[in-house]
């Protein structure tokens, strides 16, 4: 910028900026910009509508005429019509005990560890750096490490392709998760709380069972509830450990016979078996299916929400 | 109690340990035994000892350049306009949507696809396109599951713009796009990359849209074409673990499955890691 004439360069300037500052005119190609961002998101918005539209035309003739039976009723690939999801429903309901059994007590574990002792050490960052990279491995990868772990070199313990085995994959699989949103939710609880608890002499195992961990517990809660909405979605991995995608017969045996021995399948796997029947009742079934665990999983969701909301402090 | 906190950070490395060795091991085996041509060929027949790595690839590749077509445009425009434009009351309705997309379970996309978005989007407009499935039905399904990674990726990174950038180009007369674009944007730009390699790993690894809307599911010749039935890496993987190849548990077919889960692991590590340091960069740099 020239400095032969500060004074017209200074009034020049001076005067735009007070006429786009106070003119209020809206310039048209901003808003036509503006409109494009809204259209972006409206988009997305359409796509969710679409899907749940979708998904429930699809469904309707099987949820209008025999919800009940399509609930209480096993796999089936060859008839549509008396064909249900029980076994899944039963699939995915223990997988998600084991889950909640197996990932939030380490992941818990983990990010305790991570937050109120490791500090800044190299170890605490590698093991960051570490579960980071784990959160981002494709789930069918994880597939193969619980064939290769929880099926084979550990069958014996788990009876190989079994609902354990499964269980112990999807663990696995939502460990990072959990791990990550725990240690977010210990960060959030300010310094001054564990500097109190240790100023009047309790040891740092006390102050954190005492005093970090019920302050975290609301971000924790939240976070292991949608890890396990996450699990009860995913059936990559289960292809791989031997979740059963066609005619289920079992399930008339003992829980415990269940659980230790043969086929399992859960509802994600289900939708996959019978999304590959041909043949527009079965697309039926599949959409039934899907809406299932479509509201299985916002339900989840919205619990974990609920819970942020309630318990959510501000310190 | 140190000790019991320090197990369980010690099961986090026991996990990648694992991972590596499993693949390494079992994808050398196979690369040791199998004929090395087999490797370069036709197609994906794993049953018939046809091994075609670049069908895979590429079948992922175009999956995945669908796929962004999709949810570049959409993940980035709503993340500008939540960050940048939305009022916090508009913001707070407006955002759910996309935490709830990104709950969605990949199987139910994958039904929509087949049930939706074949038959009413890519069926009308592209004559050529298998009506049951193809390539192009199931990236654009993988588009909408990688929308949310990518808003939300991107929306940390322009929120994460001091405030001080945005006060003083408006203090200087730029209307709220001229700052978005030529201010916030740029100063967030190691973010933006990030969300979108993210994204991108995101949608490479997706299984089971491709599993279930791309068909071929035992093998498939080596093809360019999206509106044909398709193979991808995932998909393979799928297709030998649950045996719809009738090749489960024997072989050297099966052991591919490890080749392939070693390439993919590897391509998404990479991503990962490229993206996971660009998203700590723009923490520090603010």
């Amino acid at each position: 910028m020239s400095l032969a004439n500060p004074q017209k360069f200074g009034a020049t300037s001076a005067a735009t900026v007070t006429e786009r500052l106070t003119s209020g005119r809206r310039h048209v190609g901003d808003s036509l910009i503006e409109f494009g961002l809204l259209a972006a998101l409206a988009s997305a918005l359409l796509i969710l509508l679409a899907l749940i539209l979708s998904v429930l035309e699809n469904a309707w003739p099987v949820l209008s005429t025999r919800f009940g039976d399509f609930l209480s009723s096993g796999l089936d690939a060859s008839d549509a019509s008396s064909a249900g999801v029980w076994q899944a429903m039963r699939g995915t309901l223990t997988m998600a005990i084991i889950v909640s059994l197996v990932a939030f007590p380490l992941g818990v574990a983990c990010a305790v560890y991570l937050e109120e002792y490791a500090g800044k050490s190299t170890l605490a960052r590698l093991t960051r750096i570490n579960v980071r990279n784990l959160a981002g491995v494709p789930s069918i990868v994880y597939g193969i490490l619980g064939l290769a772990v929880f099926v084979k070199f550990a069958g014996g313990f788990t009876g190989g392709r079994t609902v354990i085995a499964g269980g112990l994959t999807l663990s696995v699989l939502v460990l990072p998760i959990v791990i990550i949103t725990a240690s977010e939710a210990l960060r959030a609880v300010p310094r001054s709380i564990r500097e109190g608890a240790l100023g009047v002499g309790a040891t740092q195992w006390e102050t954190i069972r005492s005093h970090v961990l019920p302050a975290a517990a609301p971000g924790i809660l939240t976070g292991t509830v949608l890890s396990l909405s996450r699990a009860a979605g995913e059936a990559a991995p289960l292809l791989l450990v031997g979740g059963v995608t066609g005619l289920l017969t079992t399930g008339n045996q003992g829980l415990w016979e269940q659980i230790t021995k043969g086929g399992f399948t859960s509802m994600p796997v289900a939708i996959f078996s019978y999304a590959r029947q041909t043949g527009a009742d079965f697309r039926e079934v599949t959409g039934a299916a899907s809406l299932v665990l479509l509201v299985l999983v916002v339900l989840i969701n919205a619990i974990a929400i609920l819970l942020r909301n309630r318990f959510e402090k501000r310190w | 109690m140190k000790i019991f906190f320090l197990t369980a950070a010690a099961t986090t490395f026991l996990i990648t340990v694992l991972i590596i060795y499993t693949l390494v091991k079992d994808a050398w085996g196979f690369f040791i035994d199998v004929p090395k041509a087999d490797l370069w060929s036709l197609g994906w027949f794993p049953r018939r000892g046809f091994f075609d790595i670049k069908t895979l690839i590429m079948g992922s590749l175009i999956v995945t350049g669908i796929a962004m077509l999709i949810a570049v445009p959409i993940g980035l425009g709503s993340a500008i306009y939540l960050s940048e434009f939305a009022k916090p009351r508009v913001r707070k309705v407006l955002k759910p949507i996309v935490e709830i997309l990104s709950g969605i379970p990949s199987v139910v996309l994958g039904y929509f696809a087949i049930s939706f978005i074949n038959p009413n989007i890519i069926v009308r407009f592209f004559d050529s396109a298998n009506k049951a499935f193809n390539i192009a039905a199931a990236g654009v399904a993988v588009g909408i599951l990688t929308i949310p990674i990518i808003t939300s990726v991107a929306e940390d990174a322009l929120r994460a713009v001091p405030n001080a950038l945005r006060e003083a180009s408006f203090g200087l007369g730029a209307r709220r796009v001229s700052t978005t674009f030529r201010v916030v944007f740029p100063a967030a730009i190691s973010g933006i990359v990030a969300a979108l390699i993210l994204g991108i790993s995101r949608a490479i690894g997706e299984t089971m849209v491709v599993a279930i809307a791309a068909g071929a599911v035992g093998g498939g010749l080596f093809s360019l074409d999206p509106f044909q039935p398709g193979q991808t890496m995932t998909a393979a993987m799928a297709a030998l673990g649950f045996g719809s190849d009738q090749v489960a548990g024997s072989g050297l077919a099966f052991q591919s499955l490890y080749f392939i889960g070693f390439v993919l692991f590897i391509i998404t590590f990479l991503l990962n890691l490229v993206g996971d340091r660009l998203v700590r960069r723009v923490r520090e740099e603010y």
